[in-house]
């Protein structure tokens, strides 16, 4: 029972061949696919869709939903999940807003105590749902209500305008000729992306998921490891929280509001079993980009907001079935193929 | 960390489904005191606050939560969740209100939503019990398609001129509200079903141990089904409670209220590990919501901070039903 784990851990880290022998199949490959369906289609429905110019505006608007969707894949994997990650951007905006308006500190530490509000709550999520044994999506679920709450009571539904120009950098400049935000987003992805193929704590975390009793008997930390990984969503929120504020220069408690919605879809979307075990960042950065790309262009066709809103939804709940019947689906088939070739 | 040994208990699967008679009824008298000292405390302060008025106002306003507050504890006692509630809520509304207003009978605005309620409830639930995807996924999903589905069809116009007769819970027999007639009829049906019928036992058994209630030939994907229909059923009635309360439907999906009525559920008792509580709980825990919340206003506290005193209250919940859980299980292994 105990090997079961390290053998699954092993089936996730294919060989290089075998890896570029089933692409095309992967969930990342036909990703892919629809990427550039979605693009070209969209590209004929507006031609204001495929510019330098929108693309890399675009790209503003999926940092912070990117930087979170990271610590989130880690989260799916291990099997849990964490819904308050909205909340905690809004909480954490308010923060920033209150510390250095009402509080008077400086807008240097200011930008601190965000980031360290959405590390303590996500810190908090994590000791209960490890110490106390809350199941993640009720913890998650009632935090998602306590910070919004905290993020309203704080601020008193008042938001905090006038920030200095140089704060306007991150959300707004560029820094060799991309979007701040975007090298911001590249950086953690590749550290993320390697931490979790390459480091124990990476391969330790798909043994959670697939069996959580069993990492524990191989000696797996598993308490400490997911005390870590719901304080890095935190972390993660605080910091898109900050370039939110940055971007759009306001600070309101409502900030965040149905992030953990797109979060969760894009990662999903990105081939990461909602049940755990599996899953890559490469995948949910391909699920960001997709989603992206879908409300953008929906947008500049003319869809309403709240309509595009219904699509990530069906995304949602179809990359799921998709998830579910076309791996076993696809397996199928390879089995069937192989018998026919040992009967022949 | 130095790791200890495992806990079996940490595993929910491996919880023993106990049913305590006693334990469960602690948790409906303390649901019922904490609601007493809370009216006599505050009342003291402001007397204003146990004015005939304020106290009806109290049982009138989450006398929809309530009514689906019941539907979620099943959805919840059977080990799974509803977050999309507060959005169906909204559509039902906005159906009903579309339906009067366009020369549909009135008994017939009223009656189709609950059935489309419970369509809606057939359609998760076969999501959810024969495609096998985790019901937060699903309703999730469907969270988002009904919110901005609704929106983005009614553009949030407010429906108006609704037909005389329409007011379904403005209407008072013997002098107390129709909601609260609503609220205590299902409450008790609900209850006597749960209790004593075959189904509504199986719920409870789906719920605390799936591989158990198999075994004794309990069909999971059926009851999950009956569960999520009734889901869909209460929604429906919760829906035409909150249509029929004003004079206008304001066509889109009241803010939070499916946190409302999961709290509820969980505050009245419900187990969040599936397989323990009553509708009865979550019917008392929806009245002591709305007067804590209507408690906060009378003793000045901003209403800024409503929500967050919410969410505290689902956490202390949560923490001292696992708590009380774990005493359980040390008193059954020592």
């Amino acid at each position: 029972m105990t090997t079961l784990p390290e053998t699954k851990v092993l089936d996730d880290a294919p060989s290089l061949r075998d890896r570029l022998g089933s692409a095309l199949f992967r969930q990342e490959g036909v990703l892919i696919l629809i990427g550039i369906i979605a693009l070209v289609v969209l590209a004929f429905g507006s031609e204001n869709f495929l510019t330098v110019d929108n693309l890399l505006n675009q790209t503003r608007f999926l940092a912070e939903i990117g930087l979170i969707a990271l610590p989130m894949t880690y989260i799916i994997i291990t099997g849990g999940i964490d819904l308050s990650v909205g909340a905690i951007v809004g909480v954490s905006a308010i923060m920033l807003g209150v510390s250095w308006q009402n509080w008077g500190l400086p807008l240097e530490l200011a930008i601190v105590v965000c980031i360290l509000t959405g590390v303590l709550a996500g810190f908090v999520n994590g000791l209960f749902i490890v110490r106390v044994g809350v199941p993640p999506l009720i913890m998650t679920l009632a935090t998602l209500a306590f910070y919004r709450g905290l993020a309203e009571g704080i601020s008193e539904s008042r938001s905090v305008r006038g920030y200095p120009d140089w704060f306007e950098q991150l959300g707004q400049g560029n820094f060799l000729g991309l979007p701040t935000q975007l090298w911001v987003l590249i950086v953690f992805a590749i550290v993320f992306a390697i931490v979790l193929a390459r480091t124990t704590f990476g391969r330790s975390l798909y043994a959670i998921g697939n069996n959580e009793l069993g990492a524990r008997f191989s000696g797996i930390p598993v308490g400490r490891n997911k005390i870590i990984i719901y304080s890095l969503s935190g972390l993660m929120a605080g910091i898109a929280a900050w370039i939110f504020v940055s971007r759009t220069t306001t600070t309101r408690s409502d900030y965040g509001s149905g992030w953990e919605l797109d979060v969760i879809a894009a990662v999903v979307l990105g081939g990461t079993s909602i049940f755990g075990g599996t899953g890559t960042i490469i995948g949910t950065m391909l699920g960001i980009v997709l989603i992206q790309i879908l409300k953008n262009g929906l947008a500049l066709t003319g869809v309403t907001s709240d309509a595009t809103i219904v699509v990530i939804g069906s995304v949602l709940i179809l990359s799921i079935l998709i998830n579910n019947y076309a791996g076993s689906l696809f397996g199928a088939l390879t089995r069937r193929l192989r018998q026919t070739q040992q009967n022949t | 960390m130095a790791v200890t040994a495992p806990s079996l208990g940490r595993s929910p699967s491996r919880i023993t489904p106990r049913f305590k008679l006693g334990s469960l009824l602690s948790q409906e008298v303390i649901l019922a005191l904490a609601l007493i000292v809370i009216v006599l405390v505050v009342g003291s302060v402001n007397a204003r606050y146990v004015s005939e008025r304020n106290l009806t106002s109290i049982f009138l306003g989450n006398a929809y939560i309530a009514v689906a507050a019941i539907g979620m504890s099943m959805v919840i006692i059977s080990g799974n969740i509803d977050v999309s509630v507060g959005s169906l809520i909204g559509v039902l509304a906005t159906l009903s209100g579309t339906l009067a207003v366009n020369g549909v009978p009135i008994w017939l605005s009223w009656v189709i939503p609950v059935f489309a309620g419970m369509l809606a409830g057939a359609v998760i639930g076969f999501f959810v019990a024969y495609l096998k995807i985790p019901s937060i996924v699903v309703t999730l999903g469907f969270l988002s398609i009904l919110k901005g589905g609704l929106i983005s069809i009614t553009n949030g116009e407010w429906i108006r001129d609704l037909p005389a007769g329409f007011g379904l819970a403005q209407e008072r027999p013997f002098g107390i509200p129709m909601p609260i007639y609503f609220m205590i009829v299902l409450t008790i049906l609900a209850a006597l079903w749960q209790r004593y019928s075959a189904t509504g036992r199986a719920i409870y058994a789906v719920g605390g141990n799936k591989e158990a209630a198999r075994l004794s030939g309990i069909s999971e994907p059926r009851v999950l089904m009956t569960v999520f229909i009734l889901n869909g059923f209460f929604v429906g009635i919760a829906s035409i409670l909150f249509a029929t309360q004003l004079e206008i439907i304001q066509s889109a999906v009241p803010a939070g209220v499916e946190l409302l009525i999961i709290t509820a559920a969980v505050v009245g008792g419900v187990s969040i590990l599936g397989g323990t509580g009553t509708v009865v709980g979550a019917t008392l825990a929806a009245i002591l919501l709305s007067a804590i919340g209507s408690a906060l206003v009378f003793i000045n506290v901003s209403p800024f901070w409503l929500r967050a005193v919410q969410g505290l209250l689902i956490l202390v919940t949560v923490l001292a039903d696992l708590l009380r859980r774990r005493r359980n299980q040390a008193s059954l292994k020592g």
